[in-house]
Protein backbone atom coordinates (compact mmCIF):
# COMPACT_ATOMS: atom_id res chain seq x y z
CA UNK A 1 0.00 0.00 0.00
CA UNK A 2 1.14 3.46 -0.98
CA UNK A 3 -0.05 7.31 0.29
CA UNK A 4 0.93 9.84 -1.53
CA UNK A 5 0.27 12.86 -0.36
CA UNK A 6 0.65 16.68 -2.40
CA UNK A 7 -1.61 19.25 -0.33
CA UNK A 8 -2.17 23.23 0.78
CA UNK A 9 -3.98 24.73 2.83
CA UNK A 10 -4.28 28.06 3.61
CA UNK A 11 -4.27 29.98 7.34
CA UNK A 12 -4.49 33.49 8.18
CA UNK A 13 -0.84 33.31 8.98
CA UNK A 14 0.92 30.72 7.28
CA UNK A 15 0.74 28.40 4.55
CA UNK A 16 0.67 24.59 5.13
CA UNK A 17 2.32 22.63 1.98
CA UNK A 18 3.54 18.79 2.32
CA UNK A 19 4.24 16.66 -0.90
CA UNK A 20 5.18 13.55 0.46
CA UNK A 21 4.98 9.33 -0.43
CA UNK A 22 4.87 6.81 2.29
CA UNK A 23 4.88 3.01 0.98
CA UNK A 24 4.52 0.30 3.71
CA UNK A 25 7.22 1.71 6.08
CA UNK A 26 7.19 4.58 8.63
CA UNK A 27 7.24 7.87 7.88
CA UNK A 28 8.02 10.52 10.58
CA UNK A 29 7.65 13.92 10.27
CA UNK A 30 9.57 15.79 13.05
CA UNK A 31 8.82 19.99 13.50
CA UNK A 32 8.42 22.11 16.47
CA UNK A 33 4.80 22.39 17.93
CA UNK A 34 2.94 25.07 15.95
CA UNK A 35 4.23 23.78 12.61
CA UNK A 36 1.44 22.44 10.96
CA UNK A 37 3.00 18.75 11.71
CA UNK A 38 -0.90 17.45 13.40
CA UNK A 39 -2.78 19.43 10.95
CA UNK A 40 -1.58 17.46 7.64
CA UNK A 41 -2.53 14.40 9.71
CA UNK A 42 -6.05 15.84 9.98
CA UNK A 43 -5.96 16.82 6.41
CA UNK A 44 -4.90 13.03 5.24
CA UNK A 45 -7.56 11.47 7.76
CA UNK A 46 -10.05 13.68 6.15
CA UNK A 47 -11.56 15.74 9.47
CA UNK A 48 -10.06 19.23 8.02
CA UNK A 49 -9.93 19.87 4.13
CA UNK A 50 -7.12 20.89 1.99
CA UNK A 51 -7.75 24.13 0.45
CA UNK A 52 -5.70 22.00 -2.68
CA UNK A 53 -3.79 19.36 -3.83
CA UNK A 54 -4.21 15.49 -3.91
CA UNK A 55 -4.25 12.68 -1.56
CA UNK A 56 -4.14 8.93 -2.63
CA UNK A 57 -4.14 5.64 -0.61
CA UNK A 58 -3.22 2.49 -2.48
CA UNK A 59 -5.32 3.12 -4.87
CA UNK A 60 -8.01 4.96 -3.54
CA UNK A 61 -8.31 8.48 -4.39
CA UNK A 62 -9.36 10.30 -1.35
CA UNK A 63 -8.85 14.03 -1.85
CA UNK A 64 -8.45 15.96 -5.46
CA UNK A 65 -9.17 18.83 -5.53
CA UNK A 66 -9.54 19.46 -9.11
CA UNK A 67 -11.89 16.23 -9.65
CA UNK A 68 -13.97 17.54 -6.90
CA UNK A 69 -13.37 14.15 -4.71
CA UNK A 70 -13.72 14.63 -1.12
CA UNK A 71 -13.85 11.12 0.47
CA UNK A 72 -15.89 11.73 4.18
CA UNK A 73 -13.24 10.59 7.29
CA UNK A 74 -15.43 7.70 7.54
CA UNK A 75 -15.25 5.76 4.67
CA UNK A 76 -11.99 7.06 4.34
CA UNK A 77 -10.69 4.05 6.64
CA UNK A 78 -7.36 5.49 8.73
CA UNK A 79 -6.43 4.95 12.10
CA UNK A 80 -5.44 7.95 13.65
CA UNK A 81 -4.10 7.85 17.42
CA UNK A 82 -4.60 11.56 19.10
CA UNK A 83 -2.20 13.23 21.33
CA UNK A 84 -4.93 12.92 24.07
CA UNK A 85 -6.13 9.63 22.82
CA UNK A 86 -10.07 10.90 22.77
CA UNK A 87 -11.09 7.67 24.57
CA UNK A 88 -14.89 8.41 24.59
CA UNK A 89 -15.77 9.44 28.29
CA UNK A 90 -19.50 8.14 28.35
CA UNK A 91 -17.96 4.06 27.36
CA UNK A 92 -16.16 2.06 29.25
CA UNK A 93 -12.86 0.55 27.96
CA UNK A 94 -14.74 -2.14 26.46
CA UNK A 95 -17.30 -0.07 25.18
CA UNK A 96 -14.85 2.14 23.20
CA UNK A 97 -13.10 -0.77 21.69
CA UNK A 98 -16.73 -2.58 20.67
CA UNK A 99 -18.39 0.52 19.23
CA UNK A 100 -16.91 0.91 15.90
CA UNK A 101 -15.20 -2.92 15.45
CA UNK A 102 -15.21 -4.29 11.68
CA UNK A 103 -15.68 -7.63 13.65
CA UNK A 104 -17.26 -7.14 17.50
CA UNK A 105 -15.88 -10.83 18.24
CA UNK A 106 -12.90 -10.57 17.74
CA UNK A 107 -13.37 -7.80 21.21
CA UNK A 108 -11.91 -10.46 24.09
CA UNK A 109 -8.89 -10.93 21.71
CA UNK A 110 -7.70 -7.56 21.67
CA UNK A 111 -8.43 -7.01 25.29
CA UNK A 112 -6.41 -9.51 25.97
CA UNK A 113 -3.53 -8.53 23.65
CA UNK A 114 -3.20 -5.32 24.89
CA UNK A 115 -3.68 -6.62 28.50
CA UNK A 116 -6.85 -4.36 29.71
CA UNK A 117 -8.80 -7.60 30.85
CA UNK A 118 -8.52 -6.34 34.17
CA UNK A 119 -9.70 -2.36 33.17
CA UNK A 120 -12.00 -3.44 31.18
CA UNK A 121 -15.58 -2.46 32.40
CA UNK A 122 -13.82 1.02 33.84
CA UNK A 123 -14.27 4.08 32.04
CA UNK A 124 -11.75 6.42 30.82
CA UNK A 125 -11.50 8.90 33.65
CA UNK A 126 -10.32 5.64 35.97
CA UNK A 127 -7.51 4.26 33.28
CA UNK A 128 -3.64 5.44 33.90
CA UNK A 129 -2.39 7.17 30.64
CA UNK A 130 -0.72 3.91 29.53
CA UNK A 131 -4.11 1.70 30.21
CA UNK A 132 -5.75 5.12 28.16
CA UNK A 133 -2.91 4.54 25.22
CA UNK A 134 -3.66 0.36 24.60
CA UNK A 135 -7.49 0.99 24.69
CA UNK A 136 -6.98 4.13 22.01
CA UNK A 137 -4.74 1.39 19.96
CA UNK A 138 -6.99 -1.63 20.29
CA UNK A 139 -10.08 1.38 19.44
CA UNK A 140 -8.01 1.70 16.17
CA UNK A 141 -6.82 -1.47 15.30
CA UNK A 142 -10.45 -2.81 15.37
CA UNK A 143 -11.56 -0.29 12.81
CA UNK A 144 -8.69 -2.64 10.20
CA UNK A 145 -7.20 1.04 9.28
CA UNK A 146 -5.49 0.53 5.59
CA UNK A 147 -2.82 3.35 6.57
CA UNK A 148 -2.45 4.24 10.50
CA UNK A 149 -1.20 7.78 11.82
CA UNK A 150 0.47 8.38 15.77
CA UNK A 151 0.19 12.48 16.68
CA UNK A 152 2.54 12.49 19.40
CA UNK A 153 2.26 9.09 20.91
CA UNK A 154 4.37 9.87 24.02
CA UNK A 155 3.94 13.87 24.44
CA UNK A 156 1.81 12.95 27.51
CA UNK A 157 3.87 10.68 29.36
CA UNK A 158 6.70 10.11 32.25
CA UNK A 159 9.47 8.14 31.35
CA UNK A 160 9.01 5.54 32.58
CA UNK A 161 5.89 4.89 30.95
CA UNK A 162 7.38 6.55 27.58
CA UNK A 163 9.49 3.02 27.32
CA UNK A 164 6.37 0.57 28.44
CA UNK A 165 4.45 2.30 25.61
CA UNK A 166 7.14 2.48 22.91
CA UNK A 167 7.12 -1.42 22.86
CA UNK A 168 3.89 -1.72 22.99
CA UNK A 169 3.65 0.82 19.93
CA UNK A 170 7.09 -1.16 18.34
CA UNK A 171 4.97 -4.32 18.18
CA UNK A 172 1.83 -2.70 16.55
CA UNK A 173 4.03 -0.97 14.13
CA UNK A 174 5.62 -4.43 13.43
CA UNK A 175 2.15 -6.11 13.16
CA UNK A 176 1.04 -3.85 10.95
CA UNK A 177 1.31 -4.14 7.08
CA UNK A 178 0.47 -0.69 5.75
CA UNK A 179 2.29 2.72 6.03
CA UNK A 180 2.30 4.52 9.20
CA UNK A 181 2.76 8.15 9.80
CA UNK A 182 4.52 9.32 13.10
CA UNK A 183 4.12 13.33 14.32
CA UNK A 184 6.95 14.11 16.53
CA UNK A 185 8.85 16.95 17.48
CA UNK A 186 11.19 14.53 19.35
CA UNK A 187 14.35 13.28 17.52
CA UNK A 188 14.81 9.78 19.91
CA UNK A 189 11.29 9.02 19.46
CA UNK A 190 11.47 9.70 15.73
CA UNK A 191 15.10 8.17 15.06
CA UNK A 192 13.97 4.69 17.08
CA UNK A 193 11.08 4.29 14.90
CA UNK A 194 11.11 5.96 11.90
CA UNK A 195 12.66 4.91 8.27
CA UNK A 196 12.18 8.37 6.93
CA UNK A 197 12.27 11.62 8.48
CA UNK A 198 10.65 14.87 6.46
CA UNK A 199 11.09 17.89 8.37
CA UNK A 200 7.85 20.58 8.79
CA UNK A 201 9.20 24.04 9.16
CA UNK A 202 6.54 26.68 9.53
CA UNK A 203 4.17 24.78 7.28
CA UNK A 204 6.23 23.32 4.73
CA UNK A 205 7.30 19.59 4.68
CA UNK A 206 10.83 19.49 3.32
CA UNK A 207 14.10 17.39 3.63
CA UNK A 208 12.79 14.14 3.57
CA UNK A 209 15.17 11.93 3.85
CA UNK A 210 16.43 8.47 5.01
CA UNK A 211 16.63 7.68 8.77
CA UNK A 212 20.71 7.42 9.02
CA UNK A 213 21.19 9.96 6.31
CA UNK A 214 19.01 12.56 7.80
CA UNK A 215 21.23 12.37 11.23
CA UNK A 216 24.22 12.14 9.73
CA UNK A 217 24.03 14.90 7.17
CA UNK A 218 20.63 17.01 7.67
CA UNK A 219 19.94 19.49 4.55
CA UNK A 220 19.05 22.37 6.29
CA UNK A 221 19.35 24.69 9.43
CA UNK A 222 15.98 23.99 10.89
CA UNK A 223 16.86 20.24 10.44
CA UNK A 224 20.16 20.40 11.72
CA UNK A 225 18.81 21.58 15.11
CA UNK A 226 15.71 19.02 14.95
CA UNK A 227 18.54 16.51 14.74
CA UNK A 228 20.10 17.80 18.70
CA UNK A 229 22.60 19.58 16.59
CA UNK A 230 22.93 22.34 19.16
CA UNK A 231 26.25 24.25 17.34
CA UNK A 232 25.47 26.05 14.54
CA UNK A 233 26.62 29.07 13.25
CA UNK A 234 26.66 31.62 9.82
CA UNK A 235 29.84 31.40 8.04
CA UNK A 236 31.73 33.84 5.30
CA UNK A 237 34.28 32.80 3.64
CA UNK A 238 37.43 35.08 3.94
CA UNK A 239 40.10 33.48 1.94
CA UNK A 240 40.44 30.10 -0.47
CA UNK A 241 39.26 27.31 2.42
CA UNK A 242 39.18 29.67 5.61
CA UNK A 243 35.96 30.57 7.12
CA UNK A 244 34.71 32.78 9.34
CA UNK A 245 32.46 31.88 11.49
CA UNK A 246 30.52 34.70 12.58
CA UNK A 247 28.62 33.55 15.18
CA UNK A 248 30.87 31.17 16.94
CA UNK A 249 33.71 34.22 16.71
CA UNK A 250 36.45 32.17 15.40
CA UNK A 251 38.00 31.21 12.11
CA UNK A 252 37.69 27.44 11.03
CA UNK A 253 39.30 25.47 7.62
CA UNK A 254 36.75 23.58 5.72
CA UNK A 255 38.28 21.15 3.09
CA UNK A 256 37.41 21.29 0.03
CA UNK A 257 36.21 17.93 -0.33
CA UNK A 258 33.40 18.44 2.18
CA UNK A 259 31.57 21.36 0.26
CA UNK A 260 31.87 20.48 -3.53
CA UNK A 261 28.60 21.82 -5.11
CA UNK A 262 27.84 23.16 -2.11
CA UNK A 263 27.14 27.27 -1.81
CA UNK A 264 28.01 26.92 1.95
CA UNK A 265 26.09 29.23 4.41
CA UNK A 266 26.20 27.42 7.58
CA UNK A 267 27.77 25.05 9.71
CA UNK A 268 26.86 22.73 12.76
CA UNK A 269 28.76 20.91 15.03
CA UNK A 270 27.90 18.10 17.81
CA UNK A 271 28.50 18.86 20.80
CA UNK A 272 30.06 16.14 21.81
CA UNK A 273 32.50 16.16 18.87
CA UNK A 274 35.21 18.51 20.66
CA UNK A 275 38.27 17.61 21.76
CA UNK A 276 40.09 19.28 24.49
CA UNK A 277 43.83 20.61 23.35
CA UNK A 278 46.52 22.47 24.80
CA UNK A 279 47.45 25.31 22.31
CA UNK A 280 45.81 28.06 20.98
CA UNK A 281 45.94 27.79 17.09
CA UNK A 282 44.83 30.20 14.31
CA UNK A 283 41.91 28.20 13.10
CA UNK A 284 39.47 25.31 14.29
CA UNK A 285 40.18 26.19 18.00
CA UNK A 286 38.14 28.06 20.54
CA UNK A 287 39.91 30.09 23.35
CA UNK A 288 36.63 28.92 25.79
CA UNK A 289 34.91 31.37 28.36
CA UNK A 290 33.27 29.56 30.44
CA UNK A 291 29.31 30.44 31.10
CA UNK A 292 27.85 27.61 32.66
CA UNK A 293 27.97 23.81 33.72
CA UNK A 294 24.98 22.21 33.69
CA UNK A 295 25.22 18.65 35.01
CA UNK A 296 22.74 15.70 33.25
CA UNK A 297 22.09 12.59 34.46
CA UNK A 298 25.21 10.60 32.83
CA UNK A 299 26.82 13.59 31.05
CA UNK A 300 28.21 17.20 31.87
CA UNK A 301 26.90 20.24 29.15
CA UNK A 302 29.60 22.86 29.26
CA UNK A 303 28.42 26.05 27.88
CA UNK A 304 30.94 28.58 26.44
CA UNK A 305 32.25 31.36 23.58
CA UNK A 306 35.04 32.03 22.18
CA UNK A 307 36.97 34.33 24.62
CA UNK A 308 36.10 38.18 23.77
CA UNK A 309 33.20 37.30 21.29
CA UNK A 310 30.86 40.08 21.82
CA UNK A 311 27.86 38.60 19.74
CA UNK A 312 24.54 39.02 21.01
CA UNK A 313 23.56 35.99 18.74
CA UNK A 314 22.20 33.15 20.73
CA UNK A 315 24.10 31.18 18.75
CA UNK A 316 27.50 32.27 20.06
CA UNK A 317 26.92 30.32 23.26
CA UNK A 318 28.46 26.94 22.29
CA UNK A 319 28.19 23.89 24.30
CA UNK A 320 30.12 20.87 24.56
CA UNK A 321 29.03 17.39 26.31
CA UNK A 322 30.99 15.17 28.14
CA UNK A 323 30.63 12.08 29.71
CA UNK A 324 30.87 11.96 33.62
CA UNK A 325 33.82 10.13 34.36
CA UNK A 326 35.52 11.92 31.66
CA UNK A 327 34.38 15.03 32.99
CA UNK A 328 35.75 14.20 36.39
CA UNK A 329 39.14 13.02 34.54
CA UNK A 330 39.46 16.67 33.29
CA UNK A 331 37.96 19.27 35.36
CA UNK A 332 40.94 19.30 38.15
CA UNK A 333 43.21 20.02 34.80
CA UNK A 334 41.56 22.87 33.33
CA UNK A 335 40.68 24.55 36.57
CA UNK A 336 43.41 23.50 38.98
CA UNK A 337 45.47 27.04 40.07
CA UNK A 338 43.00 29.33 38.48
CA UNK A 339 41.62 32.22 39.30
CA UNK A 340 37.98 32.68 37.66
CA UNK A 341 39.12 35.21 35.00
CA UNK A 342 41.88 32.21 34.40
CA UNK A 343 39.48 29.75 33.66
CA UNK A 344 40.00 29.43 29.94
CA UNK A 345 40.66 25.79 27.75
CA UNK A 346 41.13 25.27 24.18
CA UNK A 347 38.35 23.38 22.15
CA UNK A 348 39.35 21.56 18.93
CA UNK A 349 36.67 21.44 16.21
CA UNK A 350 37.39 18.99 13.83
CA UNK A 351 36.43 19.64 10.36
CA UNK A 352 36.01 16.85 9.31
CA UNK A 353 32.49 16.17 11.58
CA UNK A 354 30.94 19.82 10.10
CA UNK A 355 28.18 19.63 9.00
CA UNK A 356 27.87 21.76 5.97
CA UNK A 357 24.96 23.24 4.87
CA UNK A 358 23.58 25.69 2.44
CA UNK A 359 20.04 27.17 3.80
CA UNK B 1 -59.99 23.86 47.50
CA UNK B 2 -60.39 23.58 43.48
CA UNK B 3 -56.76 22.09 42.59
CA UNK B 4 -57.49 22.11 38.74
CA UNK B 5 -55.08 24.87 38.45
CA UNK B 6 -52.20 22.45 39.23
CA UNK B 7 -53.30 20.08 36.89
CA UNK B 8 -53.94 22.24 34.03
CA UNK B 9 -50.36 23.73 34.33
CA UNK B 10 -48.66 19.94 34.78
CA UNK B 11 -50.49 18.86 31.78
CA UNK B 12 -49.48 22.03 29.66
CA UNK B 13 -45.92 22.00 31.00
CA UNK B 14 -45.38 18.35 30.54
CA UNK B 15 -46.48 18.02 27.15
CA UNK B 16 -44.77 21.30 26.12
CA UNK B 17 -41.63 20.01 27.52
CA UNK B 18 -41.73 16.71 24.97
CA UNK B 19 -42.14 18.83 22.64
CA UNK B 20 -39.59 21.19 23.24
CA UNK B 21 -37.02 18.65 24.32
CA UNK B 22 -37.24 17.02 20.93
CA UNK B 23 -37.59 19.64 18.79
CA UNK B 24 -34.83 21.45 20.68
CA UNK B 25 -32.23 18.78 20.44
CA UNK B 26 -33.20 18.13 16.34
CA UNK B 27 -33.11 21.54 15.72
CA UNK B 28 -29.54 21.83 17.77
CA UNK B 29 -28.38 18.99 16.16
CA UNK B 30 -29.15 20.35 12.10
CA UNK B 31 -28.03 23.78 12.89
CA UNK B 32 -24.71 23.03 14.04
CA UNK B 33 -24.63 20.96 11.01
CA UNK B 34 -25.31 23.85 8.71
CA UNK B 35 -22.99 24.84 6.19
CA UNK B 36 -24.30 28.06 5.22
CA UNK B 37 -26.89 30.38 6.96
CA UNK B 38 -25.95 28.99 10.01
CA UNK B 39 -26.40 32.89 11.81
CA UNK B 40 -29.38 33.32 10.52
CA UNK B 41 -31.71 30.23 11.24
CA UNK B 42 -30.01 30.21 14.91
CA UNK B 43 -31.39 34.22 15.21
CA UNK B 44 -34.56 32.72 14.06
CA UNK B 45 -35.00 29.72 16.34
CA UNK B 46 -34.07 32.32 19.20
CA UNK B 47 -36.23 34.68 18.68
CA UNK B 48 -39.77 33.74 21.31
CA UNK B 49 -36.50 34.24 23.82
CA UNK B 50 -36.59 38.04 23.04
CA UNK B 51 -40.23 38.60 22.45
CA UNK B 52 -42.70 39.79 24.91
CA UNK B 53 -44.80 36.58 25.58
CA UNK B 54 -47.90 38.56 24.59
CA UNK B 55 -46.27 39.16 21.26
CA UNK B 56 -46.00 35.40 20.72
CA UNK B 57 -49.41 34.74 21.83
CA UNK B 58 -50.82 37.13 19.59
CA UNK B 59 -49.10 35.93 16.22
CA UNK B 60 -50.20 32.76 17.48
CA UNK B 61 -53.55 33.45 17.77
CA UNK B 62 -53.26 35.45 13.89
CA UNK B 63 -51.67 32.54 12.58
CA UNK B 64 -54.06 29.63 14.21
CA UNK B 65 -56.94 31.85 14.22
CA UNK B 66 -60.10 31.32 12.13
CA UNK B 67 -59.64 33.74 9.32
CA UNK B 68 -55.75 32.18 8.76
CA UNK B 69 -55.22 29.58 6.64
CA UNK B 70 -53.88 27.05 9.25
CA UNK B 71 -56.54 27.53 11.49
CA UNK B 72 -58.98 26.69 8.85
CA UNK B 73 -57.19 23.99 7.84
CA UNK B 74 -57.07 22.63 12.00
CA UNK B 75 -60.90 23.69 12.52
CA UNK B 76 -61.75 20.94 9.20
CA UNK B 77 -59.99 18.07 11.02
CA UNK B 78 -61.54 19.06 13.62
CA UNK B 79 -58.53 20.71 15.69
CA UNK B 80 -59.56 24.02 17.75
CA UNK B 81 -56.34 25.55 19.51
CA UNK B 82 -57.41 28.83 20.37
CA UNK B 83 -58.98 28.58 23.74
CA UNK B 84 -57.74 24.82 24.53
CA UNK B 85 -55.42 22.98 25.99
CA UNK B 86 -53.69 22.26 23.05
CA UNK B 87 -53.39 26.11 22.00
CA UNK B 88 -51.44 26.41 26.02
CA UNK B 89 -49.29 23.90 24.95
CA UNK B 90 -48.49 25.44 21.90
CA UNK B 91 -47.90 28.90 23.58
CA UNK B 92 -45.85 26.85 26.32
CA UNK B 93 -43.87 25.21 24.15
CA UNK B 94 -42.77 28.35 21.54
CA UNK B 95 -41.79 30.62 24.87
CA UNK B 96 -39.85 27.88 26.44
CA UNK B 97 -38.03 26.27 22.80
CA UNK B 98 -35.22 28.99 22.73
CA UNK B 99 -33.76 27.79 26.12
CA UNK B 100 -33.99 24.10 25.22
CA UNK B 101 -32.38 24.45 21.86
CA UNK B 102 -29.80 27.26 23.10
CA UNK B 103 -28.70 25.47 26.24
CA UNK B 104 -28.36 21.83 24.13
CA UNK B 105 -26.25 23.50 21.73
CA UNK B 106 -24.05 25.21 24.08
CA UNK B 107 -23.77 21.42 25.60
CA UNK B 108 -22.99 19.96 22.43
CA UNK B 109 -20.55 22.84 21.23
CA UNK B 110 -18.45 22.06 24.53
CA UNK B 111 -17.80 18.29 23.92
CA UNK B 112 -13.86 18.36 22.54
CA UNK B 113 -14.03 18.33 18.63
CA UNK B 114 -11.23 15.68 18.93
CA UNK B 115 -13.95 12.82 20.10
CA UNK B 116 -15.84 14.14 17.33
CA UNK B 117 -12.96 13.95 15.11
CA UNK B 118 -11.55 10.25 16.21
CA UNK B 119 -15.34 9.41 16.11
CA UNK B 120 -15.16 10.25 12.22
CA UNK B 121 -12.30 8.71 11.82
CA UNK B 122 -12.97 5.21 13.20
CA UNK B 123 -16.36 5.03 10.88
CA UNK B 124 -19.08 6.93 12.58
CA UNK B 125 -21.91 8.40 10.81
CA UNK B 126 -22.79 11.44 12.11
CA UNK B 127 -25.75 10.40 13.17
CA UNK B 128 -24.33 7.90 15.09
CA UNK B 129 -21.63 10.47 16.42
CA UNK B 130 -24.51 12.58 17.68
CA UNK B 131 -26.50 9.62 19.18
CA UNK B 132 -23.54 8.01 20.71
CA UNK B 133 -21.07 10.64 21.57
CA UNK B 134 -22.55 14.35 21.31
CA UNK B 135 -25.88 13.23 23.25
CA UNK B 136 -23.77 10.78 26.08
CA UNK B 137 -21.17 13.58 26.69
CA UNK B 138 -23.63 16.81 26.39
CA UNK B 139 -26.04 14.75 28.65
CA UNK B 140 -25.92 17.03 31.96
CA UNK B 141 -26.33 20.19 29.77
CA UNK B 142 -29.57 19.07 27.98
CA UNK B 143 -31.13 17.78 30.99
CA UNK B 144 -30.44 20.90 32.68
CA UNK B 145 -31.98 22.63 30.16
CA UNK B 146 -34.91 20.10 30.16
CA UNK B 147 -35.80 21.44 33.45
CA UNK B 148 -35.31 24.92 32.60
CA UNK B 149 -37.76 24.24 29.61
CA UNK B 150 -40.18 22.88 32.19
CA UNK B 151 -40.04 25.96 34.64
CA UNK B 152 -40.58 28.05 31.74
CA UNK B 153 -43.55 26.25 30.31
CA UNK B 154 -45.25 26.21 34.10
CA UNK B 155 -44.48 29.56 34.75
CA UNK B 156 -45.81 30.75 30.93
CA UNK B 157 -48.33 33.77 31.39
CA UNK B 158 -48.61 36.14 28.45
CA UNK B 159 -48.34 33.60 25.78
CA UNK B 160 -50.91 31.28 27.51
CA UNK B 161 -53.34 34.10 28.28
CA UNK B 162 -54.04 34.51 24.80
CA UNK B 163 -54.02 31.87 23.03
CA UNK B 164 -55.50 29.46 25.97
CA UNK B 165 -57.82 31.90 27.28
CA UNK B 166 -58.85 31.86 31.12
CA UNK B 167 -61.58 28.96 31.24
CA UNK B 168 -61.56 27.27 34.85
CA UNK B 169 -61.66 24.21 34.74
CA UNK B 170 -60.35 24.38 31.28
CA UNK B 171 -57.20 25.75 30.53
CA UNK B 172 -56.76 28.32 33.86
CA UNK B 173 -53.04 27.72 34.75
CA UNK B 174 -51.25 28.25 38.05
CA UNK B 175 -50.25 31.53 36.65
CA UNK B 176 -52.92 32.65 34.86
CA UNK B 177 -55.16 31.62 38.53
CA UNK B 178 -52.87 34.47 40.65
CA UNK B 179 -53.58 37.12 37.87
CA UNK B 180 -57.19 35.92 38.19
CA UNK B 181 -57.38 36.05 42.14
CA UNK B 182 -55.47 39.41 42.10
CA UNK B 183 -57.60 40.68 39.71
CA UNK B 184 -61.09 39.88 41.69
CA UNK B 185 -59.58 40.18 45.31
CA UNK B 186 -59.36 36.65 46.68
CA UNK B 187 -55.72 37.63 48.12
CA UNK B 188 -55.85 34.10 50.11
CA UNK B 189 -55.65 31.71 47.18
CA UNK B 190 -53.83 34.49 45.35
CA UNK B 191 -50.96 33.25 48.15
CA UNK B 192 -51.69 30.07 47.86
CA UNK B 193 -50.82 29.79 44.54
CA UNK B 194 -47.95 32.12 44.74
CA UNK B 195 -46.64 29.81 47.52
CA UNK B 196 -47.06 26.49 45.43
CA UNK B 197 -45.37 28.03 42.79
CA UNK B 198 -42.22 29.62 44.61
CA UNK B 199 -41.70 25.54 45.63
CA UNK B 200 -41.89 24.41 42.41
CA UNK B 201 -39.52 26.99 41.55
CA UNK B 202 -37.32 25.76 44.70
CA UNK B 203 -37.39 22.34 43.51
CA UNK B 204 -36.65 22.99 40.33
CA UNK B 205 -33.18 24.83 41.22
CA UNK B 206 -32.07 22.06 43.03
CA UNK B 207 -32.70 19.37 40.48
CA UNK B 208 -30.59 21.43 38.26
CA UNK B 209 -27.60 21.74 40.68
CA UNK B 210 -28.38 17.90 40.96
CA UNK B 211 -27.75 17.59 37.57
CA UNK B 212 -24.44 19.87 37.44
CA UNK B 213 -22.46 18.37 40.18
CA UNK B 214 -23.34 14.89 39.07
CA UNK B 215 -21.88 16.40 36.12
CA UNK B 216 -18.66 17.67 37.10
CA UNK B 217 -18.00 14.21 39.38
CA UNK B 218 -17.97 12.15 36.84
CA UNK B 219 -15.28 14.52 34.78
CA UNK B 220 -13.08 14.87 38.11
Amino acid sequence: MKLEVDIKKSFDDFILEANFVVEDDVFAILGASGSGKTMTLKCIAGVEKPDEGRIVLGDRVLFDSKKKIDVPARKRNIGFLFQDYALFPNMTVRENITCTAKEPSMTDEIIERFDLGSVKDLYPAQLSGGQSQRTAMARMLMTKPELIMFDEPFSALDNYLKFRIEREIYSVIDEFSGPVIMVSHDRNEVYKMADNIGVMDNGSLTDIQKKEEFFDHPKSVVATRLTGCKNVSRIENVSDDIYNATDWGIKIRIPDSLIEGVNITNVGFRAHYFKLVDGNDDVDVFKCSLERIIEDTFSVMVCFRQSGNQSDSPDSLLTWVVSKPKWDEIKDEIFSGKTNEEKSFYLKVDTGKLIVLDR
Amino acid sequence: MDLSPLWISLKIAVMATVITFFAGIMAAFAVSHMKRGRAVVDSIMSIPLVLPPTVVGFLLLILMGRNSFLGRFLNSVGINVIFTVAGGVIASAIVSFPIMYRSTRGAIDQVDTNLINVARTLGMSEWEIFRKVLIPNAWPGIAAATVLSFARALGEFGATIMVAGNIPGKTRTMSVAIYSFMQSGNREKAYLWVGLIIMFSMVVLVLMNVFTDGFKRRKR
